[in-house]
Order: C-alpha cells, then structure tokens, then sequence
C-alpha cells in the first residue's frame, strides 16, 4: 500500500478490513480513497452540521441528495444548490471556476428541474498584486465562457477582498432551477431491475482523484496536481441539459445523480445507499475518450459534462431515441439490484464487490476543537480617532474593492437570457426572477461576512444568513429556505475546527429564530497555503430564496421621488469591530463586530415585508458593508437623486458622527416612503415594535447631505456615482 | 413603401401566422423567442429542431442567440453550413420574413445572407447591457411599423457582435438603405461613447437589399415586456409586430 500513498487513515482502513473481512484490491482502495475523503464524505463535518433545521412545510426535499427541493405553491418547485471550486479555481482559476459551474448545473438538472440562474460568491486578495488580479479576472472569465454558452443567467452574486485570499481564492457557484412538484426525480436508485445509463461526455483520465486533491492544503505540489482539474465543455453541457429535460418529460427516469467528485464511483454508491439498492456494472461498457484506460479510472475518473440515469427498462428506447436526437453519446453500464452491494465487472471479471453502504457511508472522525488565540487579542481594540474630514472618507470608502459597484464582473455575465430577470444585478439587493405565466417571482441572494466571521465565527455567521434574508425580503421577496457553503482551512487544525463549530452554531441560531430551514450545503476545508501557513478566513456563504406572490410587490433600491422621505428600521450600535470602515480608511481588522439578534432580525424583515404590501415602501435597501453612509448613497446613485439625512435622528446609542455613518450593526433598513403614507409606517412600526425613523428625505438637487447636529457633509452625487461605478474596473484594468 | 420583388400582393389568404424557431444544439435564446411570440404577440411560433426544419410550412423564420455548436471554429460558423440554412435561403429568395438574433445574426452573416462581418468586441470581454438603438430605416420586413429615427431600449449580449465592413461596402450599406439600427446615446446621436462594441459606425443591424432578411446584435425577444425593462419600455415588441404587419400584408 505504501507506493499507493493513500490518504486513508490508519484507523480508515483497519475498518474497510474488518468490515470486508478481506485485504481490498487495489480498485478497490481507489474507490474508499475517494469516496471517504473528506470532501465526498463530509466525515469532519457531518456531526456539526446536525445542528441546523431542516425541516419545513415548504420543504420537499431537504439535504443529502444533489439540491433541495421547496414547494412555492402552483405545482412547482424550486431547486438549490451552492458548491465551491476553491482549490481547482486557485491553480487553474479559468477551467477551475467553469467546472464548477458545470457541476453545480448538474445537479439542480439531476433533481428534475430546468436550471434558471446561477450566483456565484467570490473571494480574492485585494486587486493590486498581479497573481490576485490573474486570478480574478480568469475566475470571471471561466464563469462568463461556461455560464454564458450554456444559456443560464448569472444573476447574482458576492464579491469580497482581503490578504487572507490571496492564494487561496474561493470560488462558490450556486445554481437555481425551477421544476414540477409531481417530477421531482431522486438521486437514488430505488427499483432492482432499473438500467444505469452513463450519458455525456466520453470518460478520460481527466480529474482523476479531484476529490481527494480538494482534501488536502495549497502546497508546491499544488501546480503538480493540474491534471486533477477538470476540463469543462458548456456546448455540451447546454446539449446534455436540453436532452435531460425531454428525457425528463418521458416520465421513464426514475433517477438521475451528477458525475461530481469521485466519477461514477461515488454516483452509484451514493445513489444505491440511498435506495438501499445494489449495482452491478460493467466498466468495459462506458464510452471513453481514450484506449488502454484500467478499471481504476475509469470508474473514478471525474470528466465533465456527464450524468447518470436510472431508467425505467420499458422506456430505454424511447430514452436513446432522444439522446440520439441530440447526438449525446451514451452507454447503458448495468443494472440496479437487490443484493445492496457494488459489483463492477471489467472485460467478464469481477473487480470490485463492495457493500454500497460502506462505500458511501465514512465513519466519522471527531475533531478537536480549541478556540484560537487571536480571537480575544484582535477584539481587544482601541477605536480609531475620529477623521476630520468625513466626506473624503466617504468617497474613499466608495472606491473600496468592497464596496465599489462590482459592474466590472457581471457586465461580463449574461443576465438576461431566459427573460425571467426582473431584478438585474445592481438594481436591487437581490435578484428577481419572475415565473413565466405566473403572476410569481423569486428571489435569490448570496451572502457571506469574512471579517465578521473571523472575529466572531458566531456572530458573523448568523449575520452572514441574517443579511441573505435581509437582502431578499429587500425586494419584496418571503425568505423560504437557505443553502450555505462554509469555506474554512483544515478541520485537522483544532483553531479551525472551533471556527467551525461555533459558525454552525451560530448559523442554527439565526435559522431557528427566522424560522427558516437548511435544504443543502456543501462544505470545503484546507483552504490553507502550505506554504505561507496563511488559512482564508473562514467564510460562511449564504444563499437564501424568498417568494414574491404578486409581481407588484417587487421593489427596487432606487430612490424614485423628490419630497419622499427615508425611514431607518433597526437600531444602530457602536459596531465597527470588521467593519469596512476600520480595514479600508484604518487599516485594523479587529474590534468586536456587530452581534445577531434573531428576534430583532424577523421583526425588521416582517416590517419591510408588511410596509411593501401595504404601499408604504416604494424603495428597500438593507444596511451592510460600509453602514448607513454606504448604503444611503448607493440608493441616490441607482435613482439619480440626492438626499438629506439628519443622523440626530437615527435611533442609536450615543455615538460619534463616524460611528453612525459607517457601523454595521445588523437587522437594518433604509427605506423610502411617500409623504402621505407616514401614518401607516408609524402605526406599523408600533403594531410590530420595531425601532424605525423618518431621517431624512429625497432631494431633487445632485447632493448627498448628512447632518449630524452642527455637522455638515455635503457631497456631489455625480462624483460619488463616477467613484463608485468605475474604481473596480479600473483598479483590474490598470494592475 | 418596400414591396419584395418575389411577391405579388393579393395572392396568400390571410392564415395564422406560424413562425418557426429554429433550435440549433447550443441555441440558448429560443425558448424565450417562442414565448415572447406565442404569450406576448399571439403568433402561432414553434420551437423546430434544425434537422426537422423545413421551408413551406412557415411565414416567417427565427434564428435565436445562443452558441450554435459552441461557436467553435467562429461564431455561426458551423450552423450557417447546416441543411437547415438552405431552406432559410429559400424562404429568403422568396420574400419571407428571416430575423436573425445575436448569433441568429452571426450564422446570418456566414451563410452570406447579409453582408459584412462580426468579430470579437474591441473590449475583448463579453458585454451584457441595455443600449440605445436608433431606427435607421422603416422600409424593412422588421421595422415598417417603427418610425424612422426611433430610439429603442433594448440589451445586447455577446463577446463577438463588433460589425465589421470594409469602406466601399459600408458606403454601398448606406446607398441600399440596409443599415437598419444603430448604437446610439440617449440623445439619438451617433457617437463613440455609445458604441459598445466597436462596430463599424455603430452599425447594430443590418438587412438584405429586399429588407426581408435582418440581423441585429440586440436582443428584441429581451426587451418586449415592460416588467424586463429597467425603463419600463416594451420596443423589442415593434420589431415583431413589424413583422407580423408585413406577413399580414404581403403573404
């Protein structure tokens, strides 16, 4: 076993021994290799992640199969799923991050669903260095080559920037789909007698041990393993997805899984496991790309664009008939069967006989878990003297990579395609796609707080979901059901490991306090450099997907009209600890950072949901990254008006002018209100008890004013807008 | 008033109108042509696989956008050499309407129904944005209900849509009256800032010398509902309705 250098544990393989009762052959390892690291198995993980509901009447199907599944009403369902590419994406940054939204296509189709649109959330180090400006503008360009060819919107997004990235990109992709309640297909394989039909893409030594290479830290080595990377074809793709819904409409696939990680060894354990099923394959039959392959690769090969169907025997010819249409390649491998093992024959021989169960099913490993030092000495911080000059902070901070309009990234994107994108990037703090023929829409955000999270994985957890709600109840949109992606260094790493715990604890928290269940996530550990010892900070990413039952409830941030007023909803608090503020115009990541209140959180979103219904909210924008003075001018900015906000009039504790302007205290709105409406916000803001104000009002002239007392910052909207739109783009274009 | 040579008035009864589609594998923006025919213009519009398609059965044809077969090779390259471009060219010989979008437009231009070229943006990114167009003439199969001058809202989409024609032939363009739209500022005018892909004097669309066949960059299928717009406007609507006056007309 030695020359194999298996990642297996010691204690992993006493088990797969034992359980056999036999020495597995080398086929054999390959496959527990695989399927137990951490990246398929969720072994480290599996234990923490219990901590989340999962449950709901909306929900059909939660997590454990490729998406989850959530009832919007009508008979149709709407299908989720986020993934990361982090370690493909940082060494090969254009093929990494298109595979990834190859994969994350698959599977949403693979629950039956018609994918719809795709976010995708991006970590990277600030763009001056030449390798993270590479590394940015590759990622875009692989998510644009394959998002675009494929005809699925990239409607959505996140973008953050800090040191801890820099070798360490994240690249996490979501996918959305929409389908039929009564079509919902399993990624399972129920019925003994069913055929296995491998669909797509010709099988090659591409990829191979993908999975395993994504369970270990960025090394040297790294550059080495290029040949784990995957390959991404989206004209196939787009062919194999217009394929998969006809076949789909047969009403003769009875389950269909995605070829990820691991290749066909983890789709047919996965999807007997799950049936409580067994499999008999023959590995002579797949169609592959090149001769002389061994049963080895071919069975753990991880090539693109391929997808396993379980198929009624009665409809095969009616299947093949429509895969011949599209000119898909195919071959028919085996058989479900009733014995719950893995059988794979090569060329008439048996070269594997596994339990599904065993394969599919790690043993968990529990992780220490020790809280890191650095927590308390960063917190431990003295607040950084008051600028005399706020307005110049103001225009600094709008020129900051993370708070600057991220147009330079999804111009790139086609938004559009499918004409469904009501709300496009940039116009609103979510995206709004309607259903066609429906007097319907949804909503999808992505979220995620890196610098919170590191300063409090609790808090800026719970805050990283409470935001994605925040963002989708913005638009006009009920917060139905979240996925998230937690994207960490190495679980081996007790530090890390707390990171994580407390992250999922926190996450629970705010999920149980909304009321607003977990259908599915996707976890990557080792984000770490070898070499630097550098770990990303841990970033725990969002993605939530609201309902809009009548398309006139849709809001914009936009401020629409001279003489309306802008209300506050939520309470302001001396938080700054993370915040934007301090790292872009101070330089310090510490500080203690704003802590989530679930209760508080549900009243500010039930407010603005009931304040849209009712009329009373013409505009919604929620207040995050860069606080009220942030968020305030991006609404000016998107409706070409100016405003005057008094700040005395913030519901606050006592606070600095500065404090008030850029805190990132959570469950906060800014809103824009007819003048004649004023009644209803205030008998609704009572009827609720949430804390909301009128603080300002809407100005027809192109400025931006804040008044704090005897203070004054007056700035011109035109020069705001111009530093706002552009400073990305010409940061990259320029380094 | 533009009367196709091929055709004489008077001599089709007035029947649905059926518009095919047609789906090349990699064509992304057909279903939303469809829809936008069938719920938001009331035409009887088919989704037509490209091996199915075939000349007499159709008043007027569609090329979608997408990435017909990838775009390998170039864009529009290997669908333009597909069986079903002949029956296009056939439908085009005899007068019916042919529209080609984005890549509709692009497999247009290689099977040498229109002229000139398209090539990779000057930016070299893709670009996907809401632009003003500016109708350039009335006297085509797609724009005979839209007033000369016109300014449309509508979105482009693509990373090769930069019209490209040499000089004699731009000159020969304007003569023939075939350059239909053009990118424009909100003031109408032409101007560089409103180029968005380097076009040849911010050509946007251009038609055969009968004015039956016509390309555009734009996405008209995009832009024909209010609820899509971020202006509120519905444009894309009255280069199907144009088309749909033309069929009622003449054939």
């Amino acid at each position: 076993m030695e020359q194999l250098q298996l990642s297996l544990t010691k204690r992993e393989m006493e088990v797969i021994r034992r359980e056999l009762g036999r020495e597995p052959n080398l086929v054999e390892w390959g496959i527990f290799e695989v399927t137990w690291s951490e990246h398929c198995s969720y072994k480290s993980s599996r234990p923490v992640l219990k901590v989340l509901p999962t449950r709901g009447e909306r929900v059909i199907i939660g997590p454990g199969q490729d998406a989850g599944v959530v009832d919007i009403g009508d008979g149709l369902v709407v299908v989720f799923k986020i993934e990361s590419h982090n370690h493909p994406s940082a060494i090969d940054p254009y093929n990494g991050a298109a595979t990834g939204i190859g994969g994350i296509i698959r599977d949403v189709l693979s629950m039956g669903a018609r994918p719809i649109a795709l976010l995708d959330i991006l970590r990277f180090g600030p763009p001056i260095k030449p390798h993270s400006i590479w590394l940015l503008k590759n990622v875009v360009k692989g998510i644009a080559d394959y998002g675009n060819c494929v005809g699925i919107p990239t409607v959505a997004g996140e973008v953050e920037f800090d040191e801890s990235f820099e070798k360490n990109c994240l690249v996490n992709v979501a996918c959305i789909g929409i389908g039929k309640r009564d079509r919902v297909i399993p990624s399972a394989a129920y019925r003994p007698g069913d055929l296995f039909v491998l669909v797509g893409g010709s099988t090659g030594r591409d990829g191979i041990h993908g999975a395993s290479f994504a369970s270990r830290k960025l090394s040297e080595r790294s550059e080495k393993d290029r040949p784990a990377v995957q390959i991404g074809d989206p004209f196939i793709k787009k062919v194999l997805i217009d394929a998969t819904l006809e076949a789909l409409e047969t009403g003769y696939v009875r389950g269909l899984k995605d070829l990820g990680g691991g290749g066909l060894a983890t789709a047919i354990s996965e999807m007997t496991s799950l049936g409580g099923t067994g499999a008999d394959i023959d590995l002579s039959k797949v169609h592959l790309r090149e001769s002389g392959m061994t049963p080895y690769e071919i069975i753990l090969s991880e090539s693109q664009e391929r997808m396993l169907f379980i198929i009624n025997p009665k409809g095969l010819d009616v299947i093949k008939s429509i895969f011949e249409k599209y000119e898909i390649p195919y071959s028919i491998i085996g058989k479900v069967t009733s014995t719950g093992r893995l059988v794979a024959r090569f060329n008439g021989e048996i070269v594997i006989d596994l339990p599904s169960k065993l394969v599919a099913n790690a043993p968990v490993i529990e992780r220490e878990a020790r809280k890191p030092r650095y927590i308390d000495e960063l917190r431990r911080i003295n607040p950084p003297p008051e600028p005399s000059d706020l307005g110049d902070v103001i225009l600094k901070l709008l020129a900051s990579p993370n708070i600057a309009s991220k147009e330079w990234i999804y111009t790139q994107y086609d938004h559009e395609v499918g004409i469904r994108t009501v709300i496009k990037p940039g116009q609103g703090d979510a995206a709004v796609l309607r259903i066609l023929d429906k007097n319907k829409a949804i909503a999808v955000k992505a979220d995620a707080n890196s610098k919170h999270t590191y300063l409090d994985p609790f808090n800026g957890a719970a805050g990283s979901l409470a935001e994605a709600c925040r963002n989708v109840a913005a638009v006009g949109a009920e917060p139905l059901a979240f996925t998230d992606n937690a994207n960490f260094g190495s679980p081996e790493n007790p530090e890390v490991f707390w990171q994580f715990r407390e992250a999922f604890n926190g996450l629970a928290y705010m999920a149980r306090g909304l009321n607003i269940p977990c259908v599915g996530g996707n976890v990557s550990f080792y984000n770490e450099d070898e070499e630097t010892g550098k770990i990303v900070k841990p970033s725990i990413v969002v993605v939530c997907v609201g309902l809009i039952n009548d398309l006139n409830d849709i809001r914009r941030m936009a401020l629409n009209s001279p003489g309306n007023y802008i209300g506050i909803v939520g309470y302001t608090k001396r938080e700054l600890g993370g915040s934007e503020y301090y790292y872009w115009i101070h330089n310090i990541v510490g500080g203690v950072p704003p802590k989530a209140n679930a209760v508080e959180e549900k009243k500010a979103i039930d407010f603005v949901l009931w304040g849209i219904k009712k009329g009373i909210i013409v505009a919604a924008h929620d207040i995050s990254n860069g606080g009220l003075a942030i968020s305030s001018i991006e609404m000016a900015i998107s409706g070409e008006l100016g405003f005057e906000i008094f700040l005395d009039k913030v519901p606050s504790e006592s606070m600095r002018t500065d404090e008030l302007l850029f805190s990132e205290s959570y469950a906060r709105f800014l809103i824009e209100i007819p003048r004649d409406k004023i009644d209803i916000f205030r008998s609704l803001s009572q009827e609720i008890g949430v804390p909301a104000s009128i603080i300002g009002e809407v100005t027809e002239g192109r400025r931006i004013i804040f008044k704090h007392f005897s203070k004054k910052i007056s700035l011109d909207l035109d020069e705001a807008s111009d530093i706002w739109h552009s400073s990305l783009g010409k940061s990259v274009e320029r380094n | 008033m533009f009367i196709p040579t091929a055709w004489k008035l008077g001599e089709l009864e007035m029947n649905d109108i059926r518009v095919a589609v047609i789906r090349f594998p990699g064509s992304n923006c057909d279903l939303d042509t469809v829809y936008v025919l069938q719920r938001v213009l009331g035409v009887d519009a088919r989704l037509v696989w490209h091996r199915d398609f075939k000349d007499d059965a159709w008043d007027a044809v569609i090329i979608p956008g997408g990435f017909s077969y990838g775009d390998y090779l170039r864009a529009g390259a290997i669908a333009a050499r597909s069986p079903a471009m002949k029956h296009v060219r056939e439908m085009a010989k005899e007068g019916k309407p042919v529209l080609g979008i984005c890549n509709g437009f692009q497999i247009l231009v290689e099977s040498e129904l229109l002229p000139g070229a398209l090539l990779m943006n000057s930016t070299l990114k893709f670009i996907c944005k809401w632009v003003t167009i500016r109708t350039e003439t009335n006297r085509t199969a797609f724009t005979r209900s839209i007033p000369r001058g016109k300014l449309l809202k509508i979105p482009i989409a693509h990373i090769q849509g930069r019209y490209y024609i040499d000089e004699k032939s731009l000159r020969e363009l304007e003569d023939n009256d075939q350059i239909v739209f053009r990118y424009v500022n909100d003031n109408g005018e032409v101007v560089e800032e409103a180029n968005p892909n380097g076009s040849v004097s911010n050509i946007a669309g251009v038609c055969n010398l009968e004015g039956n066949v016509l390309g555009l960059m734009p996405h008209p299928e995009r832009a024909s509902e209010r609820i899509l717009s971020p202006f509120g406007t519905d444009h894309g609507k009255l280069i199907f309705e144009s088309m749909i006056d033309y069929i009622r007309r003449y054939l």
